[in-house]
């Protein structure tokens, strides 16, 4: 077993090398609302590239600090638009590179069908004892919550009842688990094929907050790879487009 | 400096941590003496059973409390008909979620130190007539004493350090369940890197003057 161990190392080399030059890994940090999205896009990515996609997905605000101190992703796809800006004009991103690749919305859901009505008066009613928000702090959708509450003067008396995910895919698990009986979630995470895949729902009005414009931009070291230059081109095209859209996006 | 919030993430932590060695000292003891006397068969079992949290990532424990103390597990379902409400998010939750984490670091020691003991103080004792729970309580406690230094230290530091169970199952609520190593994992995500190093050097430096205590304390010339 022993004697085989160089011809191994030799041939994993080998495979390693030569991986490079026909098709190449792109590792991309997602915003945690868009990772179910991202996995689909990055498998068709992946059919049609030759491309490996490796996706790590967590809250913007972590990634802009993983980013600041050296990690290695190569395009980072944000749940905001500060964030891309910030690390462009700081010199972390390649210039230029930017876009907004969705418009998130904003659900108030319930994973009891009919807890949460259509209006979303349940929000007024002092039936629920926990509402699973995202940390304003560090992720928009979280902030974006925040603002609706502050809009509908309810921010004092549901003060008490916030629990905070570190990220919106937290806020979805508090509420998915039955843990919260309602929350503030993407509506992305929710829904998909333009259908609720499950409890109840209230899909937040566009004017109780500001759009969440969620940027993509590619990050130094992606600068000049190929992998993430065609991911991000095939982020703007039609066919990831179309699955964008499917899960609740704007754009 | 630390922040008000700061300090009341810090006092929640020294509750949660008191709270949780309290609870621990109780429980654990039984457990350890038994552990150390049987013969039973199941004292593999159980000794494993003790010794999981050691070896399993906090997300897995942090997970299944989730599930079983949410409102459709078995926990939840419990102290739902006894009209306590769900664990998870509360304080209590936190404590029940913290005295599983910590209960090997407090068992450990104490099965050692009984074990350490022999059975033949207790037989001198029984023959000078002494009733299996004064031979306990005024022969084998003392002897056990440094056991008990060192689990009461470990379950509290090991409490105090804690933070993948409390991010799964507390919701980061303030005076409730946010913690000192959740408040300073909130400062770095927020990027106040100067308030993380308030809090995070306090904790290295508690870590450090537990520790310290823990083997001063226990320090004895080796026994002839």
């Amino acid at each position: 077993m022993k004697s085989h161990l160089p011809y191994l190392l030799i041939g994993l080399v080998f495979a390693v090398s030569g991986g490079v030059v026909h098709a190449a890994e792109v590792q991309v940090a997602v915003a945690a609302n868009f990772t179910a999205p991202m996995q689909k896009i990055a498998a068709e990515f992946e059919k049609d590239t030759g491309h490996k996609v490796l996706l790590s997905s967590g809250a913007t605000g972590k990634f802009y600090a993983q980013i600041k101190n050296g990690a290695p992703f190569e395009v980072f796809l944000a749940a905001d638009d500060q964030t891309p800006a910030k690390l462009e004009s700081e010199g972390d991103a390649v210039p230029g590179s930017r876009f907004t690749y969705a418009i998130g919305k904003l659900m108030l859901w319930s994973a009891q069908p009919g807890y949460v009505d259509p209006q979303g008066a349940v929000l007024k009613q002092d039936r629920f004892q926990h509402l699973a928000i995202a940390n304003p702090k560090t992720a928009p959708y979280g902030a974006a919550a925040m603002e609706v509450l502050t809009h509908l003067n309810l921010l004092d008396a549901v003060q008490p009842k916030l629990v905070t995910g570190e990220n919106i895919a937290q806020a979805h698990q508090f509420v998915a688990t039955g843990n919260a009986e309602l929350g503030f979630v993407a509506l992305s995470q929710v829904m998909e094929n333009g259908k609720l895949t499950g409890g109840s729902g209230w899909p937040v009005p566009a004017e109780l907050y500001e759009p969440i414009r969620q940027d993509a931009v590619i990050l130094t070291p992606g600068k000049d790879q190929p992998a993430a230059k065609a991911l991000v081109e095939y982020l703007r095209d039609k066919k990831a487009i179309a699955i964008i859209r499917s899960y609740g996006y704007d754009l | 400096m630390l922040t008000d919030v700061d300090l009341a993430a810090v006092w929640l932590t020294l509750k949660l941590a008191s709270t949780t060695t309290a609870i621990l000292m109780g429980v654990g003891t039984p457990i350890a003496w038994w552990l150390a006397r049987t013969r039973s068969k199941f004292k593999g079992i159980v000794g494993a059973v003790v010794a999981l949290p050691l070896v399993l990532p906090p997300t897995v424990l942090g997970f299944y409390l989730l599930i079983a103390m949410g409102p459709y597990g078995p926990v939840g379902q419990l102290t739902q008909s006894l009209g306590l409400g769900v664990l998870p998010f509360t304080f209590p939750g936190l404590v029940v979620a913290s005295v599983f984490y910590s209960l090997p670091f407090v068992v450990q020691p104490l099965q050692q130190a009984f074990e350490s003991i022999g059975v033949r103080p207790l037989e001198v004792a029984a023959t000078l007539r002494a009733s299996p729970w004064d031979a306990f309580f005024s022969v084998a406690l003392p002897l056990a004493r440094p056991g008990f230094i060192t689990a009461a230290i470990l379950g509290f530091a090991h409490t105090v350090g804690e933070f993948g169970v409390v991010l799964m199952i507390g919701g980061n609520i303030p005076g409730q369940t946010r913690v000192a190593s959740v408040q300073i994992y909130d400062h770095v995500e927020a990027l106040e890197y100067a308030q993380a190093h308030w809090l995070a050097g306090g904790m290295l430096l508690f870590s450090f003057l537990a520790l310290l205590a823990l083997y001063t304390l226990n320090a004895r010339p080796p026994k002839a």
